[in-house]
């Protein structure tokens, strides 16, 4: 009786997960289907697979060669994996001062570096626009870099160094003892150790970074320097009548993410899952 | 937040110029692009332009954003949108999130790996690309959802959405909902696998179900959690609205600013629309009530809940 009744109960649950992932992938999984067909078949079927007559490469055609589209790419993943390598890189260096060290002032650095969680650097738009200007950055993936830098790195040393304070001296002690400086200490037993939390890191950094539409909008809206998710807004705004490039260009903008997330989804979610981040 | 104070272990006190190095790079780019801004920002909450030149006005801009009805109007109508929003981002996504993280975190179930990664593939998309995706979807024009609802036998319910003053802000919501609930969901999830074995074990010899552990046992553990996750709906809720609102429904948060936020407020402020001529220092006023409406947030954060759930912790 009670095996039955934990049997209804798993189908139960599998049909809530179910329905749920349901959910999820099919608005994706229509708008990659449809983005493969013709116009035509785009209205008269939009349930309909990308088979034989319907299906169409015409929209993609238009996207990669009508458009900065490549460029675009091209230009945030400049902006994601630098100011992705500067976050980890001072964020975790920071994270060893205030973890490692005692000096004056600990105390205040540590929650001071760490404030930038709750107030989001948006709401200084305003004075961060003048500032961009007159460094004579306007329009530059410079500024996007320094931003999302800025932005990043408060929860990238507030994760680093809670990680740093649960980890044992003892490695960093006998690396003293043989001599080693203070420098390579950092570079090689530091920098190994929080390997696991790099992955956490990076995700919490990365995804607002690739998605962003206020800074791009605001700080380099130039034709040279607009980023996947700007781009693709304004291209959805001139071509909303050829539906075929719109789909095609939404594709185009989901499959590289999509790709990477298939790629890494495992030490993504272990890294998001690893206790890493305590409520 | 730390457990043990950090130690002196340099060879020499007072010398130790390696410290500097390593907290200087964040410290400064830190401070300069995200510190700085934010302070200036609030200066220039308090300066007006007259004549091309910055006077000192004091609250004026204050008085004129909460006062003047040009701005009073679109400030409540914003604010009040921004808690409509809040509230069913508690009310549906979080529940919605404890509830699957609670079904993936049943040590027994099969493919729980697969379901986390699907349920987390529409939290890293683009907010533009969601946004359209959904509008396409939506859409009368194409037909997808009339169709779905006529094969369903509501057609009759169908309605544009996003095009109706009444609906248009709920919709934008469950959009929201639809690509957020993610980011609950893993905080949630991660706090659950967190919760000991042993405490479960005892509880089920007490004679416990699955049900029962999870309201006695496992949510107080997780309230902390909870708690985090509200502060972070709040503020996400305030400023990072501004990016589905505006590729859904444009800068004018239309219909007729139904679905209109602080953030595309802000932006209309800093940047003008229409006839309305940008200024930069309505648009830092603006800015700076959010940023006083954050803090309250994160006050009650910081002295109220979390105080009281550590004490519950403990």
């Amino acid at each position: 009786m009670r095996r039955l009744q934990d049997r209804l109960g798993s189908v139960g649950i599998h049909a809530i997960l179910l329905s749920w992932t349901l959910l999820a992938l099919f608005p994706l999984a229509l708008i990659v289907l449809n983005s493969f067909k013709t116009r035509k078949a785009i209205f008269g079927d939009p349930l309909g697979l990308p088979t034989g007559k319907a299906l169409s490469l015409k929209g993609y055609e238009s996207v990669m060669t009508n458009s900065d589209f490549p460029m675009f790419f091209g230009n945030s993943l400049i902006v994601t994996c630098v100011s992705l390598f500067f976050i980890l890189l001072f964020g975790a260096m920071a994270a060893h001062a205030v973890s490692e060290y005692r000096f004056k002032g600990n105390t205040f650095i540590s929650i001071y570096l760490i404030l930038g969680i709750m107030v989001p650097i948006r709401l200084g738009t305003v004075a961060l626009l003048n500032l961009i200007v007159d460094l004579g950055l306007a329009n530059t993936l410079t500024a996007l870099i320094l931003v999302y830098t800025a932005q990043g790195l408060p929860i990238a040393i507030f994760i680093f160094s809670e990680f740093l304070r649960s980890v044992s001296r003892e490695i960093k002690d006998s690396a003293r003892i043989d001599g080693l400086s203070e420098y390579r200490i950092f570079f090689e037993v530091v920098i190994p150790l929080v390997r696991p939390v790099i992955a956490t890191v990076a995700v919490f950094s990365m995804i607002p970074i690739w998605n962003d539409l206020w800074f791009p909008l605001i700080l380099s809206p130039g034709e040279d320097t607009r980023t996947v998710t700007l781009g693709v807004q304004q291209f959805i705004g001139q071509y909303t009548v050829q539906w075929g490039s719109v789909l095609a260009a939404l594709s185009v903008a989901i499959l590289p993410v999509l790709i990477m997330y298939v790629i890494f989804s495992r030490q993504l979610i272990r890294g998001i899952t690893s206790g890493a981040v305590k409520g | 937040m730390s457990q043990s104070a950090p130690s002196t272990r340099a060879p020499r006190a007072g010398r130790r110029w390696y410290i500097l190095v390593f907290l200087a790079p964040a410290t400064l780019i830190y401070t300069v692009f995200a510190i700085y801004p934010i302070f200036e920002s609030l200066r220039l909450s308090l300066y007006s332009a007259e004549e091309n030149q910055a006077v000192f006005v004091g609250l004026a801009n204050y008085a004129k954003l909460l006062g003047e009805p040009y701005w009073a109007d679109q400030f409540w109508n914003a604010f009040n949108n921004n808690v409509v929003l809040f509230l069913l981002h508690m009310l549906i996504q979080n529940p919605i999130a404890l509830a699957l993280a609670a079904l993936l975190s049943i040590p027994t179930l099969k493919g729980a790996a697969t379901y986390r990664t699907i349920f987390f593939l529409p939290t890293l998309l683009s907010v533009v690309v969601v946004g359209f995706i959904w509008q396409l979807i939506l859409s009368p024009l194409w037909g997808v959802t009339p169709d779905a609802m006529k094969a369903l036998g509501i057609g009759d319910l169908f309605r544009p959405w996003l095009g109706l003053e009444s609906s248009a802000l709920v919709t934008v919501t469950l959009i929201s909902i639809w690509q957020y609930v993610g980011i609950p969901l893993m905080l949630f999830y991660a706090a659950l696998l967190n919760v000991p074995e042993e405490t479960i074990e005892a509880a089920r010899i007490d004679g416990l179900n699955g049900w029962w552990i999870f309201w006695k046992v496992k949510l107080p553990l997780i309230l902390p959690t909870l708690g985090l996750v509200a502060i972070l709906t709040y503020i996400g809720n305030f400023t990072a609205s501004f990016d589905i609102i505006y590729s859904l429904q444009g800068g004018m948060a239309g219909p007729n600013f139904s679905t209109d936020v602080m953030g595309t407020f802000l932006f209309r402020s800093f940047f003008g629309f229409q006839a309305q001529l940008g200024d930069e220092y309505m648009g830092a006023t603006v800015a700076s009530a959010l940023f006083f409406i954050i803090l309250v947030g994160v006050g009650c954060y910081l002295f109220g809940v979390q105080r009281r759930l550590q004490r519950y912790d403990s």
